[in-house]
């Protein structure tokens, strides 16, 4: 959380914390940050975010979810806890912890053609994987084994690392590209 | 340019755990069964032990790490991480809770030392470890060992929170108080505390701990966990102020949403309603000075 929004703050943007409905109500786009997604769940739901979030994020608001956000933004889980459920949006599956425990969790550089030519910095802690994109959801990032790491579908992008956690601001620069675009174009 | 290689257990790896685990609520269980009800009631992760601190205190002998079964259990059962305790010094333990694939190791006074002298080099381990803490200089000695996270200690056991409330302050205010410091004052300081200048440098420069800092010991109610939310926690450990009260799953769940909401008054009063009864504490002040937990820690 801290890191996205000093990365924010490095590319001009000041976000505030979604913590209430009135608190949502006032934001363009959201950025669903690290954590677990067990507990995101409960406590969306709990607080009554989970229906208005769906709900937002169905009438194209622009979103940008990292590691556990990736986990509430895929549209179905394949190894999800028994009344796990997520906000969804992004047609992917999506399996949780997939590299195993804290001591497999790495740093890595990786190939994200949409963002940058050069590759970006990925940090991946207890990370999910994207097993399978459905016909809506475009690949955009891929570890060098081919195992799928980021997806994006028009303008809700779902990675499995922590580009905040690496000083990495360039994913960020261009989630902020799809807030500019899709702001301009709800203007028209 | 191809990509890198990849890096296991470096500084952002381990301190990054950690940060993904702001705002929430660590639990001691000591059993798998526990650990489902924990992880069912929203804790962010689970602490295993052979015994909650309450029972230690009161059957007393030495108090080592859990069987590796039991661990394994736990491990198995729930997919949050999976914390557990090694005795401070005991670095063996640590090896035998690396091998099992904890997600983090709690180099704990709350077990028996192993050795009064020196703690785990942590930096040998891919595992992250979080260690206690009663003032700056000690977190800022167990970070320089390799720690990627800090609890202040409270003292484990009681049910009574005054001993948390004072470490979290003083900690903090500690930390405040070397942001104010002129640059060659910052020498001193180092002094004083026992810790290493480059981290006094830093903290002085940042107005924070490296690495996050949550708060332990005594936590028993959700005002007792918003409490320390808002004096400055990055997160709440509660231990035997879950499952040795009347009702673990409700008031597991009621310091989830109290600290969730910490700032939020009608929050934390709907959280404290009909929770049964809250586990029988022990003054700090009624404690013998051996039985003091916090004490421990070099």
């Amino acid at each position: 959380m801290r890191e996205h929004v000093e990365t924010l703050n490095s590319l001009g943007v000041n976000p505030v914390e979604v913590r209430t409905l009135e608190q949502l109500a006032h934001v363009d786009a959201l950025v669903i940050p690290g954590g677990e997604s067990t507990v995101i769940d409960k406590l969306t739901r709990l607080f009554d975010l989970a229906d208005p979030i769906k709900k937002r994020i169905a009438e194209g608001m622009p979103v940008l979810g990292t590691c556990a956000g990736l986990i509430m933004l895929a549209d179905s889980l394949s190894d999800g806890t028994s009344d796990q459920q997520t906000f969804g949006g992004l047609d992917v599956t999506v399996r949780r912890n997939a590299f195993g425990a804290q001591v497999d969790s790495f740093e890595t550089s990786i190939e994200m053609p949409v963002v940058s030519s050069t590759p970006v910095a990925a940090t991946f802690i207890r990370a999910p994987i994207i097993e399978h994109v459905g016909p809506r959801a475009t690949v955009i990032a891929q570890l060098a084994d081919g195992t799928v790491v980021g997806a994006q579908q028009d303008n809700i992008i779902g990675i499995s690392f922590h580009p905040e956690v690496s000083g990495e601001s360039r994913i960020h620069k261009y989630f902020l590209n799809v807030v500019a675009d899709a702001l301009g174009s709800s203007e028209r | 340019m191809a990509a890198q290689q990849s890096e296991f257990g470096g500084d952002r790896v381990k301190r990054g755990l950690a940060e993904m685990l702001k705002g929430g609520v660590i639990m001691d269980v000591v059993t798998a069964e526990q650990a489902k009800i924990a992880e069912d009631s929203g804790a962010v992760a689970v602490m295993a032990l052979e015994r909650v601190p309450a029972d230690i205190r009161a059957q007393g002998g030495v108090a080592r790490m859990s069987d590796p079964d039991l661990i394994q259990q736990i491990i198995d059962t729930v997919s949050i991480p999976v914390m557990a305790k090694a005795r401070i010094g005991h670095f063996v333990e640590a090896q035998v809770l690396e091998y099992l694939k904890v997600d983090y190791i709690d180099e704990s006074e709350v077990l028996s030392p192993a050795d009064y002298v020196n703690h785990i080099d942590k930096w040998k381990f891919t595992v992250p470890f979080v260690c206690g803490a009663t003032n700056l200089g000690e977190a800022l000695r167990r970070i320089n060992e390799g720690a990627a996270m800090i609890r202040s200690k409270g003292e484990a056991g009681t049910g009574d929170v005054s001993e948390a409330t004072k470490h979290i302050r003083k900690i903090n205010s500690e930390i405040r108080a070397l942001s104010s410091m002129s640059e060659d004052e910052l020498y001193v300081a180092a002094k004083e505390h026992q810790a290493p200048f480059a981290l006094i440098k830093e903290v002085a420069a940042t107005g924070k701990l490296p690495v996050v800092l949550f708060t332990a010991g005594g936590v028993a109610t959700p005002a007792d966990a918003a409490m320390m939310m808002q004096l400055g926690a990055d997160g709440v450990f509660v231990g035997s102020g879950i499952f040795k009260s009347g009702n673990p799953e409700a008031r597991a769940k009621a310091i989830v949403k109290a600290v969730a909401q910490f700032t939020d008054a009608s929050v934390i009063t709907e959280a404290s309603r009909g929770l049964g009864e809250a586990m029988v504490g022990i003054n700090v002040s009624d404690l013998p000075a051996p039985h003091r937990l916090a004490e421990r820690g070099w």
